[in-house]
């Protein structure tokens, strides 16, 4: 059984510089540093609201990631989940115009939820009854949502509204951390709620126990009397649903409307975030807050007039962070050690 | 007859699959998408829409030579995937190599005025090898010396790749950054190469409206070429004995960190000699848009092949046939093109998972069958 190891090195990195960003956003918005140029492109109040912004489809793809691989199923579908799950808010939303806004925003979230949780159980069939490589079922996930959406997709139905931010009272106010994290729509809420919610199940409930000795040592899981192909059914749907929530945040909450592969690449960056933060969900959330702070930056930059470093080098940063962690460069990280292998029982004929 | 049985096995589950794939796919086009007409309406509509998928792609000469040209950067995607399958690599990167590829072919087909053709062109193409050598290079020597998995690494390394071709040939423009090296400076606010020069094209087989290139053929030597490396010689044996059980080949005294690091490097050139001729041979330019969605497909023309190299020819000409004629297809029926990516997905499915195939049919699994495709996992190799 794996120890609770949640100050593993890439985690704790991540969350130290999380933290490093915040108080220096607190300085320079609030101490005459804020007329430095350099340090508002940095640090500045549209800078982190932009990093929140990014980081919310990273987070729920990187804690739909950790849900299945935790219970030993390798996820790299999740960017075909996310997509699913965006194109079926998209399509409720479109059906539902006529209801009153917040009525048919929720039924929008629960269809991409249901979306992507059945995406999730068609990955855990392929792998678990099918017996199929876990990467290869992945791939034909991606595959076929890029494939289904862009075939269903009606060039001219438009959706009309999205969720609108709703600030705490009294939170709200606070400056700086006011703007950033209590002003917010709802999804956003969610997710960073999310985080605690399966850090807690994780490591503090016996789901969370039994997941984790799932993914670890599914022999002597079985042998204790946990159905093992049962939790993997179960956190697999689980996680599409996560990555469904990441689709309908990307068309309800963000852009309002659907677009043909208009998740790019934001559930291969959620694995690598989840790599990055060792399977852990805070190291998750710190990794998505790095990866979708490069992002920021680089458009901080380009507004600000920076072009000497070429644009499309500081659109690298994530990939090639992502390249350094997974090459234990930085501490070294270690995987569910069932993660990717059909599990038989005793005395099975299949 | 046990003979026969061993020659037709291997190309049952392919036939059963492809099958699979267009009866689903059929039912999908019925019942999903324009929900109009009667039940009979709607029930002929797929059988309309395979006529015009196979008029498109051979209907006629054009078709044909469609089919040709769709076929030629598949084959190579397709052999890359297939020789990293043989080593127990899954090459997801086959999209980033083929795009460095594109990139290093065409840095040196517009350069080097005045050099002889063929050697000109022999150059462009070795360069898009290296380029495509390189890019399947890292993910290999991080595998072996730091324990990364490979599919995460190509993964990452496709968007570097993508975003490093995008900033070569970028206009520059708006927010004052300096334009790529590789743009033409003649194009005004369009991020793309010049032209490449004559004496690196890749000559016609047959020309416009045809625009069959010599390229068929060279993929098709390779094809042969991987398939007598892979069978015939030591190296290939190495290579599979590597997929097979790494252990075994450790204890037999195979390098096994080298054979790792080879098949990464031969994947990789594969996939950017695919670049290398889709640039020299069609596009004769390179732009941001001439990117790898056919990397991608390798992986599923590489798995129905059977990951053997004279079963990537056949998948690659019948995903080429496919995506030649999915535009007939829209026009004829009015049904969205995009179908044929969805079939394609039934197809990889079916493929991968026998064990559906056993099912839907009634049929005993062979006990002597080999997995096509390796377990794979995260963790250090």
């Amino acid at each position: 059984m794996r120890p609770n190891n949640f100050w593993k090195t890439s985690s704790l990195i991540s969350l130290i510089l999380a933290g490093v960003l915040v108080v220096m956003a607190l300085l320079v918005n609030m101490t005459p540093l804020g007329n430095s140029m350099w340090l508002r492109v940095f640090f500045g109040i549209s800078a982190l609201n932009f990093t929140l912004r990014a980081s919310i489809p990273l987070i729920l793809g990187a804690l739909s990631g950790i849900l299945c691989e935790r219970s030993g199923i390798i996820n790299i579908g999740i960017e075909g989940m996310m997509l699913a799950g965006a194109f079926g808010g998209f399509v409720a939303k479109v059906a539902t115009n006529g209801w009153p806004l917040t009525a048919s925003l929720i039924f929008s979230v629960l269809i991409a939820l249901a979306i992507g949780g059945l995406m999730g159980l068609l990955h855990a069939t392929l792998s678990i009854r099918f017996r199929m490589d876990q990467i290869i079922s992945g791939t034909v996930i991606i595959i076929l949502a890029t494939g289904f959406t862009a075939y269903l997709f009606d060039r001219n139905a438009v959706a009309e509204g999205k969720f609108n931010a709703l600030p705490i009272p009294g939170l709200a106010q606070i400056p700086v951390i006011g703007p950033v994290f209590f002003d917010n729509p709802p999804i956003t809420y969610l997710t960073l709620l999310l985080v605690v919610i399966i850090h807690v199940a994780l490591f503090h409930t016996r789901w969370g126990l039994r997941t984790r000795a799932v993914g670890e040592h599914p022999r002597a899981a079985d042998t204790v009397g946990i159905n093992v192909n049962r939790y993997r059914y179960v956190n697999t749907t689980m996680g599409g649903m996560l990555a469904g929530l990441a689709g309908a945040f990307l068309v309800l909450e963000a852009v309002g409307q659907f677009q043909e592969g208009m998740t790019a690449g934001r559930g291969f960056i959620s694995l690598a975030a989840m790599i990055f933060g060792n399977w852990n969900p805070f190291g998750a959330l710190g990794a998505s807050l790095l990866f979708g702070y490069t992002q920021a930056l680089q458009n901080e930059l380009l507004l600000a007039g920076f072009t000497d470093i070429p644009r499309q080098f500081v659109s690298m940063l994530p990939y090639v962070v992502t390249i350094i962690a997974v090459s234990g460069f930085v501490g070294r990280v270690r995987p569910p050690a069932a993660e990717g292998k059909v599990y038989e029982t005793e005395g099975s004929s299949e | 007859m046990q003979s026969i049985r061993r020659f037709i096995r291997p190309l049952l589950i392919p036939f059963l699959a492809i099958l699979s794939a267009l009866i689903v796919g059929g039912l999908i086009m019925a019942f999903f998408g324009d929900t109009s007409g009667t039940l009979m309406e709607r029930l002929w509509r797929p059988v309309r829409a395979y006529q015009s998928l196979f008029e498109g792609a051979f209907g006629s000469g054009r078709g044909l030579s469609t089919t040709i040209r769709k076929m030629t950067p598949l084959l190579l995607t397709g052999l890359s995937v297939a020789v990293a399958f043989k080593a127990g690599l899954f090459n997801i990167g086959a999209s980033g190599q083929f795009v460095m590829g594109s990139v290093f072919s065409v840095a040196v087909g517009i350069n080097f005025p005045g050099l002889p053709p063929f050697i000109h062109l022999s150059l462009a193409l070795l360069a898009g090898m290296l380029g495509g050598a390189i890019w399947g290079a890292i993910p290999g020597l991080l595998k072996v010396y730091t324990g990364a998995h490979e599919v995460i690494v190509t993964i990452m390394l496709n968007y570097v790749a993508a975003l490093f071709a995008g900033w070569t040939v970028y206009a520059g423009g708006t927010q004052g950054q300096q334009p790529g090296p590789l743009w033409d400076t003649t194009a005004g606010p369009i991020s793309e190469t010049p032209d490449v020069l004559a004496s690196a094209r890749i000559p016609w087989i047959f020309g416009p409206p045809y625009r069959v290139h010599y390229g068929i053929l060279i993929a098709l030597a390779v094809a042969v070429f991987i398939w007598w490396l892979l069978y015939k010689t030591t190296v290939g044996f190495e290579i599979r004995t590597v997929g097979q059980n790494m252990k075994a080949a450790r204890y037999a005294g195979i390098r096994v960190r080298w054979t790792i690091i080879f098949a990464m490097i031969l994947a990789g050139g594969l996939a950017g000699l695919a670049g290398g001729i889709e640039t020299l041979g069609l596009n004769h330019k390179f732009a941001p848009e001439f990117g790898g969605g056919v990397g991608f497909d390798g992986i599923t023309v590489a798995l129905l092949g059977q990951t053997h190299p004279l079963g990537v020819i056949f998948a690659s000409f019948l995903f080429g046939a496919m995506d030649a004629g999915a535009a007939k297809l829209q026009f004829d029926t009015r049904i969205a093109q995009d179908i044929v990516q969805v079939i394609q997905a039934l197809v990889l499915a079916f493929v991968a998972a026998p064990t559906i195939i056993y099912t839907i049919f009634r049929m005993k699994p062979d006990p002597e069958e080999v997995e096509s495709a390796p377990t794979v996992n995260w963790g250090a190799g």
